[in-house]
């Protein structure tokens, strides 16, 4: 039976429960609930509760554990030789599995029948014909072994699967009827009810962290792979990216690393003043009217997603910058460059500097700007010499958050910067990041074996390592300046 | 004592100084680069959106030609008892073979051959789907069999591009896939009103096509496979994110083991988007074994991603609910997770569902992560119905989009710039539900 039809008994079992525990509870009151311990409603759940979680729980683990015994029990009925390596292995179990497959939904459809099944035990090579009257592919050179395996594994993941139906719904059952037992006017249901809900809570806030270290774990397992194949001094200060997908490729960090700093950096000198004297000028000088349509418009550019912005580098900026600046002045005739993917990404990480900026420079006392004004100052004056550096902190923390992002951001470079790993100063040329690499690296056939591939990783823990730095460095500097007025 | 200046300065508050002056000009300069800098900024957001719609509009409209025939029932149905599973083993190149006949006599008919034209070049301004549109009418209605129809069939992606300006007689001679005569053909028929710009409605519901044939190319499977992500993320992303939000705000308390989960929180919320890509492609492709290219794969990636933007909005709406609220409900005898459940999470649901929204609309426009998991795939077959469709392959609308600008052909920039179109009026329609909804249920305590 099906993991969705077991689910869909126990939920059924668990809705009974609900209702048998409530009507329990109620009637050793007479039906007065004010002589209950918790309202009504509070003992159905604590019953339901009693009949799902355990049965679910146990469900779960034994979707675990099954495979292994049944990979177990496979290996041995293969009785493959001692010396056959792990990657043989996994090949061999996968083929038998895909028979075992094959050979149920042939069962089921009626091309094959269970007592002639005896007859593919002599002859495996006819199994294949006979489940292709049905459509069922079957990819796989069929030996007697493996024929014989896979009836072990049909075998032993029938067994394993009604037991497991049969215990799963009858612990539904036995919860539910404890659950009911237990359902006097004494017993607290509410403070159990509440304590599943809290567990549920404080499982969902966990996910957060899960993540993280499912980031950092799988990003370290592989790349602790590549470093395995691959001298780490050759890919932290190495001068030549070339992968060659037949080996020999040289894997340097460096050039992918100059093309993502040297973007960011432009998109940095576009969105630094752009996105600062905006914030200046809107909270500072703007009326209510101006500031009420210009940080709205401004803030659409953050909503706007990426893949906009690197089409509009692709199809606008980059052959306006070529033909109008880079061909006459003789500097190069690419359409991507760095420059154009800088220009774009500035564009994109402006809002980021003005609202942040913005929230800063609002939260500079206004006794400051007073008393600067109060001593003679020009407006501009008290902004530049009181205003500015009062907020400086919060603003090179938003500076930083801005420059996370423009490390991290992929779309725009990946069709706007163009693919060639190399590092120049000119910023005409088409030159690549971290992550376009990556994508590049990923996309397509990969083979999860080869330094090539794995490379990606590492450059992928190397960009999760320098965002991460400047984030906490940012977050850091922004809440300490926070706290100074606060 | 103090000293006095030797000659006091001659001042006047009606008449400005040199120095007065020139502050006064540092003031107004400071003052216009500011208006500049906000101009700049309005300015890019208006040269990209007028980039992209001025290229991308004329993707919701397709030339088409429009000319009657009569479907010859001994070939399309050899053995004439109109059984469609009869029928299907006639191939596509069997209906091509019928549709170029009717094209050419309708042409020829109408009169308006241009000189020098060969039936092979009339044939030209047609799409290879085209027969294939034909075949899926045919075999859907099988009746239509010995009668005088009319045929819209797509014109080909260099007609297509004439109509719009792409293609022209200078660069048709350079062409291998279009000749001078053709475009000619095409000025002829759509004086005689055989052929139109019409609207497009495949560009929204047909799958994608092959890179040869931009003009029959559709965002059908790719908006599927998006709605298909997006259900996956509400159905993940808002109980999750809610409840753990409720934790923390609610009944954390304030220890080392809270803090380590805050900033991880809002560390996560910067993580580059690739990250999350490497991740989904590690523990749900390589380690859980989940299929490539698949809506869950994706759906759950964009959870990852949505969680902790969900979890910021909904603790700042669960902060703004005033603490009187839970102390009255405390008051009448309410339990600590009675109140918040029934008090403050209604109160402050207006606030969550509009950053619930902005999340979905952050995840709709992500790209980077989906091109890890294997969404650059081409799929052109609709995936099933969910759950079950959630596994089969399927596009995403932003890869959908990445996918074109990497095509060579340059009918497949207006599409992707169309498509790009689509992707911007749906975070419309979302982010103006957003504020509809903050305005309509905003509370001031």
């Amino acid at each position: 039976m099906s993991v969705l039809w077991i689910t869909l008994i126990v939920l059924a079992v668990a809705a009974v429960a609900f209702a048998l525990g409530r009507q329990k509870a109620l009637s050793a009151t007479k039906g007065d609930p004010r002589k209950l311990h918790s309202l009504p409603s509070y003992y159905g759940w604590s019953s339901a509760i009693t009949a799902f979680v355990p049965a679910m729980v146990v469900m779960i683990l034994w979707m675990f554990v099954q495979p292994m015994i049944v990979n177990q029990r496979v290996e041995s009925a293969l009785q493959l030789p001692a010396a056959a390596s792990q990657a043989d292995r996994l090949a061999a179990a996968r083929e038998v599995r895909a028979i075992g497959v094959a050979v149920d939904r042939g069962l089921s459809q009626g091309v094959l029948q269970q007592d002639e099944l005896g007859r593919f035990m002599e002859d495996p090579a006819a199994l294949a014909p006979a489940l292709r009257a049905a459509d069922i592919p079957l990819a796989v050179v069929v030996t007697p072994q493996l024929f014989n395996a896979a009836q072990v594994f049909r075998d032993t993941a029938a067994t394993l699967g009604t037991a497991m139906t049969a215990i799963v719904i009858a612990l539904a059952i036995a919860g539910a009827a404890v659950g009911i037992r237990r359902c006097t006017p004494e017993f607290r249901a509410r403070n159990l009810v509440e304590r599943a809900l809290m567990c549920v809570l404080i499982g969902a806030s966990v996910i957060a962290i899960l993540t993280t270290i499912a980031i950092v774990l799988s990003m370290v397992f592989e790349t602790t792979n590549f470093f395995r194949q691959y001298p780490w001094q050759e890919f932290f200060f190495s001068t030549t990216w070339s992968p060659v997908f037949q080996g020999q490729s040289q894997l340097g960090l460096l050039p992918l690393l100059w093309g993502t700093l040297y973007i960011s950096l432009i998109a940095l000198i576009v969105a630094v003043p752009i996105g600062l004297f905006s914030a200046i000028y809107l909270s500072e000088y703007a009326s209510r009217g101006v500031r009420s349509v210009a940080k709205p418009l401004i803030e659409i550019l953050a909503g706007i997603p990426t893949i906009v912005y690197g089409l509009f580098a692709l199809i606008t900026v980059g052959p306006m910058i070529r033909d109008w600046i880079a061909q006459p002045m003789g500097l190069g005739s690419s359409g991507s460059s760095v420059m154009t993917a800088g220009l774009v990404m500035g564009i994109m990480i402006i809002p980021f500097v003005s609202s942040l900026s913005d929230d800063i420079i609002n939260a500079v006392p206004q006794s400051l700007r007073d008393g600067s004004l109060g001593l003679g100052a020009t407006r501009s004056e008290t902004i530049r010499q009181v205003v500015i550096p009062a907020a400086l902190p919060g603003i090179v923390g938003a500076i930083l958050l801005a420059a996370s992002r423009a490390i991290g951001e992929t779309m725009i470079v990946v069709l706007g910067a163009g693919a060639a790993a190399r590092m120049d100063v000119n910023p005409f040329e088409a030159m690549t990041t971290i992550t376009v690499k990556i994508v590049s690296q990923l996309t397509g056939d990969t083979d999860f074996n080869s330094p090539e591939t794995l490379v990606a990783f590492a450059l992928g823990l190397t960009l999760f390592v320098i965002t991460l730095g400047l984030n906490i460095l940012a977050l850091y500097i922004v809440r300490k300046y926070r706290e100074q007025y606060e | 004592m103090t000293d006095m200046p030797a000659t006091p300065r001659r001042s006047s508050l009606l008449k400005l100084d040199d120095r007065t002056r020139r502050r006064n000009a540092a003031e107004r300069r400071f003052q216009i680069y500011g208006i500049l800098c906000i101009a700049i900024s309005i300015l890019a957001l208006v040269v990209l959106l007028v980039s992209i719609f001025s290229g991308g509009a004329s993707a919701f409209r397709q030339t088409y030609a429009t000319f009657e025939m009569t479907l010859p029932a001994e070939t399309l149905d050899p053995q004439g008892n109109r059984d469609p599973a009869e029928m299907a083993r006639v191939t596509t190149i069997g209906y091509q073979n019928v549709l170029r006949q009717g094209l050419v006599e309708a042409v020829r008919t109408a009169g308006i051959v241009p000189e020098g034209i060969t039936d092979a070049d009339i044939t030209g301004i047609l799409s290879p789907e085209a027969a294939a549109d034909l075949r899926n009418r045919v075999l859907a209605d099988p009746d239509l069999l010995g009668q005088s129809v009319e045929i819209d069939a797509l014109a080909h992606g260099r007609i297509d591009g004439y109509y719009k300006g792409r293609v022209t007689m200078q660069s048709a001679e350079r062409d291998a896939n279009v000749t001078p005569q053709r475009l000619q053909l095409a000025d002829a028929m759509t004086e005689n009103g055989l052929m139109a710009l019409r609207f497009n409605w495949g560009f929204v519901t047909k799958p994608d096509a092959s890179d040869q044939r931009p003009e029959a190319a559709g965002l059908g499977v790719a908006l599927l496979g998006s709605l298909y992500m997006m259900l996956v993320v509400l159905v993940l992303a808002v109980p999750i994110g809610v409840a753990a939000s409720i934790y923390l705000e609610e009944f954390a308390p304030k220890n080392r083991w809270t803090d380590v989960i805050e900033v991880n929180i809002s560390n996560l919320a910067a993580v580059p988007s690739i990250v999350f890509g490497i991740l989904g492609l590690a523990i749900f492709i390589n380690f859980v074994h989940l299929p490539q290219s698949a809506p869950i794969v994706g759906g759950l990636v964009l959870t990852l991603m949505t969680i902790p933007t969900i979890i910021i909005s909904t603790r700042a709406a669960l902060r703004a609910v005033p603490p009187s609220i839970r102390d009255a409900a405390l008051g009448v005898g309410a339990s600590r997770m009675q109140s918040v459940f029934h008090h403050v999470l209604p109160l402050a649901m207006p606030g969550i569902l509009t950053g619930t929204i902005i999340g979905l609309a952050q995840a709709l426009g992500e790209t980077a992560p989906l091109l890890l998991i294997g969404m650059v795939a081409f799929v052109r077959d609709f995936p099933d119905a969910p759950p079950a469709g959630l596994f089969d392959p399927a596009s995403a609308l932003p890869v959908q989009i990445y996918n074109w600008t990497q095509r060579a052909d340059p009918a497949f920039v207006e599409r992707s710039s169309g498509a790009i179109i689509v992707l911007l009026a749906f975070l419309l329609v979302m982010n103006a539900v957003a504020i509809i909804l903050r305005r309509r249920f905003e509370r001031r305590w």
